[in-house]
């Protein structure tokens, strides 16, 4: 048995079309594995070791500098206080846009596949095309009715921009998911005399852990990645960090700290690269298991 | 021990006429099955009394009340699902409690209640289990759990037993009939299979295509079927048909056909029979009485043993018939064979009509 699983494994290992599989998967690991080497390394050197020029080199002196600069004290511009209220900014951003849209977005859902009002798949349809037009397009009359609002460069005017942006994403991703759930489900907790928003908050919201994570992956790296919703509308005081990565590395007075923006750039992606490898083993969970037939 | 009404509805669904114009009334306390093919309406018209469909037309009345608008959860009613349908994150007891809870029921009664079904229904093991750690059988058991403990009215079965492999089925149904029994509730219960119709229902309503064909009790339906449908739905095998012709003189009636001829002087006619007329002769297979006394003679085309019985099929000069035979006798194929029809049990149909003359 052993004997002929290690044959077995030689003979692929040896073939031709194994070997292109093999070189094709660590070239394209390297193709993305480098980028982050480089930017890690660089982070941790002095800048008399970058001017050294050799970039795929490890560092002379390991120093954490760069990072406590990058946090406390780079300059965004005028201040120089680091990205850590850029940090604050995005974490007041994006935990409102992501529990609202997904609540948004579960309720629409909800309601598109179990209770079906008149006129719900128009409805249905013109959201969808709403996903299709480029945010570009619609900014200019956003900004003059959030301004009418006088919601204009304010936190709560870009939570809002974000809700708006998310809805036919959220509520696709929420219809789909509860359309596979039987009706009957459904009719049963309606004879079982609950309301719209009891089946929702107690049966339906339970059973929807799976696309919740789902729905929030994409939501927090969708919100904290973005650059030009939060320029334009977040207001002075709320500029989202990526804004302020960008004025980071863009503040030209004297020489270019790479090893600062490095770590900036970092610190700036660490909250999605998180997320991702927290939320990896959620994706295969099947909740609705035993509610159906065995 | 509520009476539902059924009166002049009509149910389109798109542009689909699903039912058109039935009238049903349902007796305080009885257990109703409605029987038909699949796509016949009978689940539509469940989920219109259960309120889950609207009608397009006409009137619901549950203990004489209508309750035609009335919201489902307002009509206490109880109903069990082909799906089972237990909420999947909650616990037997949460699921059977679920009604219970949305009433605002005080907590100790609610457990009360909830124990003395989980009781009635051997679930209290159970009772701390998700649905996903139940067999079909425990998982349609809650659901029916869940059904009781609202203490509805009437009672709706939506096919329950449909999922169940073949002796869960027979087990489920006894303990459903156990429990018309002890309960008294008006049932009302749906089901393409005919078995369970004849073994449970005070009265049948053999519907097709959106139409009732016939309501009566079991046995009324069996042997006396209002037309060739009905007959042929009921009944396995199938009821035996053999196209023919009346003939009729002054004191006799007599089917007829190229071989065959049978006297129906025992036959109860409606009408009086007209000379000529042509009709569709249909008997059951155990009418067809494998024995050396009768008068025709077949050939053994097929033997389906049963154990209790056995279902021999015979070629007779062109025509097949099935007959169930008792007789432990075991038959050759190609063998010729002595039987006779008990033409007293047989049913007559106009060939036009269809319908029992």
């Amino acid at each position: 048995m052993s004997y002929s699983t290690t044959a077995r494994q030689n003979r692929k290992l040896s073939s031709p079309a194994s070997i292109g599989v093999y070189v094709f998967l660590i070239s394209a690991a390297a193709f993305f594995v480098l980028p982050l080497y480089i930017m890690l390394v660089t982070s941790v050197k002095t800048m008399e070791d970058i001017q050294l020029g050799n970039i795929f080199a490890l560092p002379v002196s390991v120093t954490l500098e760069p990072w406590r600069i990058a946090w406390n004290s780079a300059c965004t511009g005028v201040a120089c206080e680091g990205i850590r209220g850029g940090f604050l900014n995005s974490l007041a951003i994006v935990i409102p846009s992501t529990i609202l849209p997904i609540l948004l977005g579960a309720l629409n859902g909800y309601a598109l596949s179990f209770w079906r009002p008149r006129g719900a798949n128009v409805l249905f349809a013109i959201l969808m095309i709403g996903a299709f037009i480029p945010v570009q397009v619609m900014m200019f009359p956003l900004v003059r009715i959030l301004a009418t609002l006088g919601l204009f460069s304010s936190l709560s005017g870009i939570i809002l921009v974000h809700l708006i942006f998310s809805m036919p994403v959220m509520t696709l991703l929420f219809r789909n998911y509860y359309l596979a759930i039987p009706q009957e489900l459904f009719m049963a907790a309606r004879m079982d005399g609950g309301g719209f928003l009891r089946i929702f908050f107690q049966l339906m919201l339970p059973m929807s852990v799976p696309i919740i994570i789902v729905a929030a992956i994409i939501q927090v790296t969708g919100v904290w990645n973005d650059y030009i919703l939060g320029l334009v509308f977040a207001g002075r005081d709320n500029l989202p960090m990526t804004v302020q990565l960008n004025n980071i590395i863009n503040t030209t007075t004297g020489v270019r700290l790479y090893n600062v923006n490095m770590a900036a750039t970092i610190i700036t992606s660490l909250v999605p690269l998180t997320i991702y490898f927290i939320s990896g083993r959620w994706f295969v969970r099947g909740i609705t298991n035993g509610a159906i037939k065995g | 021990m509520a009476s539902v009404s059924i009166q002049n509805i009509s149910i389109r669904i798109g542009d689909n006429d699903i039912i058109k114009n039935l009238n049903l009334d349902v007796v305080g306390g009885e257990f109703l099955v409605l029987l038909g093919p699949s796509g016949c309406g009978k689940s539509t018209l469940l989920h219109s009394i259960a309120g889950l469909n609207e009608v397009t037309d006409g009137r619901i009345e549950i203990e004489g009340q209508d309750v035609t608008w009335v919201d489902p959860s307002k009509r206490n009613i109880g109903m069990v699902f082909q799906s089972y349908a237990l909420y999947p994150t909650m616990t037997v007891e949460r699921n059977m409690s679920f009604g219970l809870r949305v009433k605002g029921m005080p907590a100790n009664e609610i457990e009360r209640k909830v124990q003395s079904v989980a009781e009635m229904l051997h679930l209290t093991p159970l009772l701390k289990r998700k649905p996903s750690q139940l067999s079909g059988g425990q998982r349609q058991r809650v659901a029916i759990g869940r059904a009781l403990v609202r203490e509805a009215c009437v009672f709706l079965f939506d096919e329950p037993l449909s999922n169940l492999d073949a002796k869960l089925r027979t087990e489920l149904r006894r303990e459903l009939k156990l429990l018309h029994k002890q309960l008294g509730t008006t049932m009302i219960y749906v089901t393409h299979d005919q078995v369970e119709a004849m073994t449970l229902a005070n009265r049948i309503v053999v519907m097709r295509n959106g139409c009732i064909q016939q309501i009566g009790a079991p046995c009324e339906v069996y042997e006396k079927p209002e037309n060739l449908f009905v007959g042929s739905f009921l009944g396995a095998p199938s009821m035996n048909f053999v196209r023919g012709n009346l003939v009729t003189d002054a004191n006799s009636v007599t089917f007829t056909t190229a071989q065959l001829s049978l006297n129906l002087a025992h036959y109860a006619f409606r009408q009086p029979p007209t000379d000529g007329q042509p009709i569709t002769l249909g008997i059951r297979p155990e009418h067809i009485r494998i024995s050396p006394q009768g008068n025709l003679q077949g050939i053994v085309a097929l033997i389906e043993p049963m154990g209790s019985h056995q279902v021999v099929w015979i070629n007779y000069c062109g025509n097949t018939f099935a007959s169930i035979t008792q007789q432990i006798i075991e038959y050759k194929l190609d063998e010729h064979i002595i039987f006779d029809i008990d033409v007293t049990k047989a049913s007559l149909f106009d060939q036009v009509s269809e319908q029992r003359l």
